[in-house]
């Protein structure tokens, strides 16, 4: 297995995507959505992450083990705020209260 | 010598697995705050400076797309094209230093570090969100310091890289050491992607 060679155009193609996201959600933001505002902002955030990841970082054209340790690593930060929040969320009334 | 390449990337992600653990215990503690009181997230948010942020998130972007064309001219032994992209990548994340800078002072004078000084009395600021607005800063200030470490981290790597390009040390059978820390470069510019949605952008709908 050689190495793929990511073009130049393809670079400049995700590049342009990149800048593309952060004008839309620059944009976004400037409405109330409510709650739907952070899945908006998170949505957008995590495209312009996995773009970075495949094409800057290669990952697309690397090997399965390299897939595999890439995946665990987000995996695992989803376990760790998914299982605390999943805590602090179902907690009864009154519990939360902000540090003073 | 692919296999050498090959494990060099894995270790590469291995290491960058344990900043995304680095990184989430913040993120996790900024998920946890905002949802125990998220108007006084947005009220402190809206003290930041979009424009300013959205500029530094333009120029890290700018930044990986430069350093990804030196990884190409690592690949394909276009020695010009290699130390031009990572002359111009040291350049915008020292841009993006400055910026920070600028906004870190701009903070200072305006008592939202929170420490001693800390003041949230104006009378645009309601006195009940106090608590969580300094939350918010804690919040801030570490992600943001920590994530601007990392980037002087990423440009003493980079002056090293382009020490060794000057010499004529990568070829398009050997360029592992640019590659690798180019892996670092994105790294860092991802938990920016984040950071800028996260930590200034919930407050813009306040006007």
């Amino acid at each position: 297995m050689s190495q793929h060679i990511v073009s130049a155009k393809i670079y400049s193609l995700i590049f342009a995507g990149l800048l593309v996201m952060t004008w839309v959600t620059y944009e976004v933001a400037q409405f109330d959505l409510g709650r739907l505002s952070v899945i908006v902002a998170l949505t957008i955030a995590t495209i312009k992450a996995v773009l970075v990841v495949l094409y800057f970082m290669h990952v697309r054209y690397s090997s399965r083990l390299t897939w595999v340790v890439v995946v665990s690593g987000f995996f695992w930060l989803a376990i760790m705020i998914g299982l605390t929040m999943s805590d602090y969320l179902t907690r009864p009334e009154g519990w939360m209260s902000f540090p003073r | 010598m692919e296999q050498q390449r090959e494990a060099g990337t894995l270790g590469m992600w291995v290491f960058l697995i344990t900043e995304i653990m680095f990184f989430g215990g913040l993120f996790m503690a900024y998920t946890l705050y905002r949802s125990m009181n998220a108007e006084g997230f947005a009220a402190a948010s809206h003290q930041l400076d979009v424009k300013l942020g959205a500029i530094n998130t333009v120029v890290l972007i700018a930044s990986s797309f430069t350093m990804a064309m030196a990884v190409y001219g690592s690949q394909t032994g276009k020695r010009q094209l290699l130390l031009v992209c990572l002359i111009l990548t040291m350049i915008f994340g020292a841009a993006f230093l400055g910026i920070k800078a600028v906004e870190y002072n701009t903070k200072f004078e305006h008592h939202l570090f929170p420490g001693a000084g800390f003041k949230w009395e104006s009378p645009e600021h309601d006195p009940r969100l106090a608590q969580p607005a300094r939350m918010f800063f804690w919040i801030y200030f570490a992600m943001t310091s920590l994530h601007a470490l990392h980037m002087i981290i990423g440009l003493g790597v980079m002056a090293v890289i382009f020490y060794y390009a000057w010499r004529g040390r990568y070829s398009p059978e050997y360029h592992a050491p640019v590659e690798v820390s180019g892996l670092y470069w994105h790294f860092v510019d991802i938990v920016w992607i984040f950071l800028f949605p996260l930590l200034y952008l919930i407050g813009s709908h306040l006007h």
